[in-house]
């Protein structure tokens, strides 16, 4: 069995070997990642590596696979590095050729003027968890990894969960329970189990580092571990703000955290290269390890979602997986339905729209317009944190999401969009550096009256962008670069909001409970985890469905919208016809259809219909609003 | 001259051995002076003081210094340091009066590779020796340059290198078919600036071999051309004396042009990289020559700084005592150095990724020649600094640090500021591109094929497509200067105004996507000195620096400026000269300046109700001056048109925008990028000019303009008109890659014009086309209605005989009485104006009297 692991535990081992078979053809490399690929492709296999994300950094051995969730910040300027390299023995002066590949530092004794070195590049990119990730998440991931592990690391999984748990009591048993099932077959755990007895600095330690330095997390008040990816393949394959599930080779050599804090002046005597960073950008580039460790990738699955109730891989368990839900599908919808009408208090017509929303994915785009989108308005919501209720449980429906409350103060001292910091040479995250398909909830009922400030002006602008165009410019002081984004926002404001949005439901409450927070405790205690699963999986899987229009039913739309104007040319405009085609995606797909029908196109027009008479009552009732 | 130079003034305190040291250094770059000021402590005082200078040079190599030890009083520990006592060395290869200078931007020249000529090489391997065996001279060690063969290569491309095409501004007042560097040598022979700047591509077109190994071995190449023409020019000029001897700096290397590209292969070759600067550094002197003198004897020696260190003498050689000597800084020779950071430039850079950077090092008076914000060129040396062993650590980390050092700077947006000549960052097209586009150009329907390829997710609209299509063209840069009348406004602008919600601000940000220099803004985020330029004070060196703004930016490109109706009247105020003159003044902060702005404008305006009003002229729906709406060449309404077949063809549109599948779409980018290219290529190279007839016809097409208000007293076009309609069929010519414009050309301009017109100066109570909405933002029947009632009112009150005062009320009633028309107040009271103009009356609260 430990055998079977060693390319897990001593993925190093593998590359060397491979490297002095392969009498410096470059071949190997290619074979090296092949190999990891094939080991990874078996059944299960990825399960036994154990993830940065939920296993605290000390738990982990050095140089051994891991693999780390996360979405790229940052991408570092290139480096180049010593690919192969000669060392001299001291005694027997016999040179050695040794491969730097995946490694940070060399082995001692490098023969500088080796005509033998081979430089290479690679690039570092800095990433980070993925932003907004919602708890479940977290812990079902923690859970699948831990379900099946018996991996011969001396790693102790701990559930990420108490990090953001104060659980006290919990912690204290926990190294002990642990240890139980754990049978070290490798002696060098000792050493490791050292480290667990003392847990009690666990959940202090990283939160107290990261305050000394910036880790730079999109979103305020996140944690986990920021991550040096040293990437060596395909580095245009890569793009900024992609989620990856990166397999690599963990590096936390204390020889690169010798450049630490203080600066010992006869270090930085011998090596005067140095000098040429600015000291913030050493910090930023050389962060301790033991905080920002390196992984050195051998292989990273871009993630299409990050729900780990659905199979991750498209492969066939996923076309099974997806068929046999699709039988489900309405049944699901219905109970989300129902849900959801209760959350919203009773009103189905906004119950049916936050459905839509949930599921809504930019598709596609056409030159600048971007298609699917679906920005949710929901207006008229009650004061008094009805809406923060809201946000938890819409928290709890999606894999990743960030209530962003639009207080005066935040929107003028919060930093929404990234800006590029050239004395630390890198990109200062802001709060709408979000990965795909993430839920973000603009909490407009938190805005009083005042004065907005530049800098509110401007994340108001770079929220209006985002909506209309799904793009965020990033500031990057002497030019701003466009950067796509797929983000559903769904703003909650008692009127009409004062941000774009793609359609506005005025919000009908049917019940008015007198005790909110108590009501909608209820309803969420009241649905099942098995339940509450299945809208989970619905809401993922019926965003990645295909779908299409017939010719047929495309002369029936097309003849409705010509009826429609001949009535009253004001009333549908081309902007209506734009919302209907989307209405009318996001309705089939969430019955499972995958091509609309001439019912679908009806439904859709419908629920458009009762929703704009809605708007417009509830405009005659508020006198002249335009 | 530029002069760069350190002077080392040092005031230091001897307290036994040093303690306290402070040292200031001045420098000067074209009349900048910097002043940098350090202090330091020192116990063990030659120890310690040599490692801090040590820190300061990050270089690892040295460059052979021929710097003769000065004929000042060495003894003095407080010496003044002239810095022609510093820099002035033995002259080189026996040229007489002019001193040669170190160029520590070529790094480390094997020391005196011409002695390699004379002696076995140092390592007598298989190669060289064959050669050798053959008869040929000896060659560097480690390239295959041969210093002999190389001079007189370059010697001979010097003298005989002719390039009739050259438009390169350099070149300007060169007589373009002598021998072109024989002229820049006579030049620096009256002007007396020893730098002489070689274009790679004329080497490479003239000797491909000597431009191969320019390029590998630039460090050894480079001072043998130094060499090269040097010998040539004092052969020429031999009474000329230089500060230094001339300084041969190449550019332009085809080798790489983009950052991104770079690669470990490109190490020690000489690249050029274009980039944006981000960040420089302060000045770093760099020690080239530590000075040494004995604490016993004052015996002094200098030690030349070998890559970053400096081996310090034990002994000394006069009263061989150990460990006296001790170093002098004001006595060491330093060169000047600065670190810049260059990040790629928008352009170059795949979508979805961030710029990288380069650290880049300049030298001497490359020092201070570009500040944070420029673009520029970068020819240098590409460097990988090695790794150097740790004595207290075992393994190192097995990472390189990179550099350039720069031989030349060029300023790519260098032009926007002197208004100089077109672009000279044009864009390259290949062969088999342009003949794509030339094919293109040749379809008979090519005019409807590119505006159909404009925004087509944009239904409909194809006659605003079209005037937006002429506006990427633009017309003829045409200069007047000579006659006084200044530049010609070449750039068209459009205004679109019309219903919310009619796509206008998605065909703005098609607009804005597609050319390179756009610039995008909407009114209101927008103020004056976002759309100028405003100084801003650097924080660090106090330093007035000129940021530009949206419309400096998009110089040369479009500025499409979203909610126009919601701009400021102060905002709007600067776009008046924008519009015209296409200049940019400012006077702020002691900075006086006129910027270009040649940039189109590309507007889009709200009504002011809302919602478009019928009843109402242009000027009364969006409440816009009408000085500033003149400006604008074609004014087109997006209104909806209200009709079954267009409702049925837009509903078409949009389904199929919906469900069309990954191919379609992926054509349709290549469609874009085409559209691009065709756009780039025919503003860089297409140039048309009127032909007869089509002055003919442009003339013909204006009196006509003219002639159909005229029977109504009304006036429908003014010159500006007649400009327009010029740069549209100017334009249009360009879209069919031709060099003249031709009839057909002024024909579409006319019905462009007519089309925009008939939209937009329609005078909604005549239906006629009337051209004075525009110009003077009132129709002319309502100006001449305006004057009728002013008349009858003054009729009336002269009727009334000598009655000097009258009530306000009364006066109105009567007049409407009177008159037989319907008057309102407001016309009332308009007539009463234009009386109170004449100086007939005045009106103080409610009562008129006659003066």
């Amino acid at each position: 069995m430990p055998s079977s692991h060693d390319w897990i535990n001593k993925p190093l081992g593998v590359v060397e070997a491979m490297f002095a078979q392969s009498n410096s053809n470059p071949e190997w490399e290619a074979k090296v990642l092949e190999y990891f690929k094939g080991q990874l492709r078996e059944k299960e296999s990825h399960s036994w590596v154990p993830s940065l994300n939920d296993v605290p950094l000390h738990y982990l051995k050095p140089n051994s696979l891991v693999k780390f969730r996360c979405l790229v910040q940052d991408m570092f300027d290139p480096e180049f590095y010593m690919g192969v390299y000669e060392t001299v023995d001291p005694s027997t002066k016999a040179n050695v050729l040794r491969c730097g590949k995946y490694k940070d530092v060399t082995e001692c004794g490098v023969d500088l003027n080796s005509r033998n070195t081979v430089t290479a590049e690679r690039q570092t990119f800095y990433c980070v968890p993925i932003p907004g990730e919602s708890p479940w998440a977290k812990e079902s991931y923690g859970c699948s990894s831990q379900a099946r592990v018996v991996p011969s690391t001396s790693y102790v999984p701990s559930r990420q969960k108490r990090s953001y748990e104060e659980d006290d009591d919990d912690m204290d048993t926990q190294p002990q329970k642990q240890r139980e099932p754990h049978t070290e077959p490798h002696g060098n755990g000792d050493s490791k189990r050292q480290e667990t007895e003392a847990p009690s600095s666990q959940t202090t330690a990283p939160s107290d580092c990261s305050s000394h330095l910036d880790l730079n997390f999109p979103l305020p008040g996140e944690r986990g571990p920021a991550c040096l990816v040293k990437v060596y393949e395909g580095l245009d394959s890569f793009k900024l703000n992609d989620t990856l599930e990166i397999y690599g080779i963990l590096s936390v050599n204390p020889v690169l955290t010798v450049l630490g804090e203080e600066k010992d002046p006869s270090l930085l005597l011998l090596n005067p290269t140095e000098s040429m960073e600015t000291p913030e950008e050493q910090r930023a580039h050389d962060p301790p390890a033991s905080l920002v460790p390196r992984l050195h990738m051998l292989y990273a699955r871009p993630l299409q979602h990050n729900n780990p109730l659905l199979p991750s891989a498209p492969t066939e368990d996923q076309s099974a997986f997806v068929s046999s839900f699709l039988v489900e599908m309405a049944s699901v919808r219905a109970e989300l339905l129902a849900y959801l009408t209760h959350v919203l208090l009773g009103d189905g017509l906004a119950a049916e729209y936050l459905l839509l929303h949930l599921i809504s994915n930019v598709y596609t785009r056409r030159d600048v317009l971007p298609l699917g989108k679906f920005t949710l308005n929901l207006s008229g919501c009650p004061l008094n944190s009805y809406t923060e209720r809201l946000y938890q449980i819409v928290q709890q429906l999606v894999p990743c999401s960030y209530r962003l409350s639009m207080s005066l103060h935040t929107m003028n001292s919060m930093r929404l969009v990234p800006k590029k910091d050239y004395v630390a040479n890198r990109l200062v995250s802001g709060a709408l550096q979000l990965a795909r398909n993430t839920s973000l909830f603009l909490d407009e009922t938190q805005l009083e009256q005042g004065q907005l400030d530049s800098s509110g002006v401007r994340n108001i602008t770079a929220l209006g962008n985002l909506i209309s165009w799904q793009k965020v410019d990033y500031d990057f002081s002497y030019h701003q670069m466009e950067f796509p984004c797929n983000i559903n926002v769904l703003v909650t404001s008692e009127g009409r909001s004062l941000l774009p949005s793609d359609c506005q439901v005025p919000l009908q409450p049917q019940v008015t409970p007198p005790n909110m927070e108590e009501y909608l405790t209820t309803i969420h205690m009241a649905q099942f985890t098995s339940q509450i699963n299945k809208f989970r999986v619905y809401l993922s899987l019926a965003r990645t469905l295909d779908y299409s229009i017939s010719d047929e039913v495309t002369k029936a739309v097309e003849d409705d919208f010509v009826d429609m104007r001949k009535d009253d040319p004001q009333s549908v405009t081309a902007e209506d016809l734009h919302r209907m085609l989307v209405v009318a995606r996001l309705l089939s797909l969430s019955l499972g259809q995958t091509t609309l029908s001439r019912d679908g196109w009806m439904r859709a027009k419908h629920i458009d219909m009762l929703r704009r008479s809605r708007t417009e009552q509830q405009k005659s009732l508020n006198g002249n609003e335009p | 001259m530029p002069r760069s130079s350190v002077h080392l003034l040092c005031i230091s305190q001897r307290h036994g051995g040093w303690d306290q040291k402070s040292q200031i250094w001045t420098h000067q770059t074209k009349g900048q002076i910097s002043t940098g000021v350090m202090s330091f402590a020192c116990v063990s005082c030659a120890q310690a003081s040599l490692f801090l200078l040590v820190s300061f040079s990050s270089g690892f190599y040295a460059s052979p210094l021929n710097i003769l030890p000065s004929e000042v009083d060495m003894s003095s520990p407080l010496m003044y340091g002239t810095p022609s006592s510093r820099v002035e060395g033995t002259p080189r290869s026996g040229v007489g009066g002019t001193p040669a200078r170190q160029r520590p931007d070529l790094g480390s020249i094997r020391k005196a590779p011409q002695v390699d000529l004379h002696s076995e090489p140092p390592s007598a391997d298989g190669a060289v020796a064959s050669e050798q065996a053959l008869g040929q001279k000896l060659v560097i060690w480690g390239t295959d340059v041969n210093v002999g063969t190389c001079k007189e290569k370059f010697q001979r491309f010097l003298q005989r290198f002719i390039d009739p095409t050259s438009n390169e501004d350099e070149n300007a007042g060169l007589d373009l078919n002598e021998p072109l560097y024989m002229q820049k040598l006579e030049e620096i022979s009256v002007v007396g600036e020893p730098v002489l700047n070689v274009n790679c591509s004329h080497v490479q077109s003239f000797d491909a071999d000597l431009y191969r190994q320019l390029i590998s071995y630039p460090q050894e190449v480079i001072p043998t051309f130094d060499m090269a023409v040097n010998e040539l020019f004092f052969e020429r000029f031999p009474d000329s004396i230089l500060e230094h001897q001339i300084q041969v700096r190449p550019y332009n290397a085809l080798k790489t042009r983009n950052m991104r590209s770079l690669n470990p292969e490109d190490i020690d070759q000489m690249i050029t990289i274009s980039g944006m600067v981000i960040r420089t550094s302060q000045l770093i002197p760099e020690m080239q020559e530590a000075f040494f003198q004995c604490q016993v004897c004052a015996f002094s020696t200098c030690v030349e700084v070998d890559r970053g260190r400096i081996a310090e003498p034990a002994v000394c050689r006069n009263c061989n005592t150990t460990h006296s000597l001790a170093l002098i800084h004001n006595r060491s020779a330093f060169s000047d150095k600065q670190m810049i950071k260059v990040q790629e430039s928008p352009d170059d850079m795949p979508a979805g990724q961030t710029p990288h950077t380069t650290i880049v090092y300049a030298h001497n008076d490359l020092v201070d020649k570009v500040q944070p914000g420029d673009r520029i060129n970068i020819t240098g040396i590409y460097r990988a600094v090695p790794m150097r062993e740790n004595p207290r650590q075992s393994n190192v980390k097995s990472v390189y640090k990179t550099h350039i050092d720069v031989i030349h700077f060029r300023k790519t947006d260098e032009k926007r500021l002197h208004g100089l000549d077109e672009d000279s960052d044009q864009k390259l097209f290949t062969e088999e591109r342009v003949q794509i586009l030339k094919e293109l150009a040749s379809k008979p329907d090519v005019y409807d094929r590119l505006s159909s390829a404009l925004a087509p997710s944009i239904y409909e609209h194809e006659d605003i497509k079209k005037g937006i299509l002429l506006q990427l063209f633009g017309g003829t840069r045409k200069d007047f200067s000579q006659t006084g009348r200044g530049n010609f406004r070449a750039e068209v602008n459009i205004l679109l105004c019309g219903d919310p919600g009619t796509s206008k601000s998605q065909l703005l940000q098609y607009v804005f996507n597609l050319v390179p220099r756009g610039q995008y803004t909407s009114g209101k985020g927008s103020s004056a000195v976002g759309l100028t330029a405003y100084v801003m004070k650097d924080p660090e060196t106090k330093q007035l620096v000129l940021q530009t703004g949206a419309l400096v930016l998009s110089d040369n490109g479009i500025c499409c400026i979203d909610e126009f109706d919601k701009m400021s009247d102060s905002t709007r105020s600067v776009l008046h000269e924008v519009m015209e003159q296409q200049t940019l003044s400012i006077a702020k902060a002691g900075i006086i300046c006129q910027l270009n702005a040649r940039t189109s404008v590309l507007a889009a305006a709200n009504p002011v109700e809302s919602q478009w009003n019928p009843k109402k002229t242009t000027i009364e729906n969006i409440q816009l001056p009408h000085t500033l709406l003149s400006r604008f060449d074609l004014i087109f309404l997006m209104l909806d048109p209200q009709d079954e077949a267009y409702d049925r063809r837009l509903a078409h549109h949009l389904v199929a925008l919906y469900y069309q599948s990954e191919e379609q779409i992926e054509e349709e980018f290549l469609d874009m990028a085409v559209l691009k290219d065709y756009i780039a290529y025919a503003r860089t190279y297409i140039n048309p000019r009127l032909n007869e007839e089509a002055s003919q016809a442009l003339i013909e097409a204006y009196v006509d303009m003219r002639k159909i208000g005229s029977g109504r007293g009304m006036v429908s076009a003014y010159p500006r008109q007649l400009e327009s309609l010029i740069r549209l069929a100017e334009a249009h010519a360009k879209v069919r890659f031709s060099d003249k414009v031709e009839t057909i050309d002024v024909e579409e301009a006319k019905r462009l014009h007519r089309e925009a017109l008939k939209q937009s100066a329609t005078d909604p109570r005549t239906g006629f086309v009337d051209i004075s909405i525009i110009t003077t933002g009132m129709s002319a029947t309502a100006r001449k209605r305006k004057e009728e009632v002013a008349q009858a009112l003054k009729k009336m009150i002269q009727s009334k005989g000598k009655t000097p005062a009258m009530k306000y009320q009364q006066l109105f009633d009567d007049l409407r009485g009177q008159s037989e028309a319907a008057i309102t107040k407001d016309m009332f009271e308009e007539a009463l104006r234009a009386l109170a103009d004449e100086d007939y009356l005045t009106v103080t609260g409610k009562t008129v009297r006659l003066l």
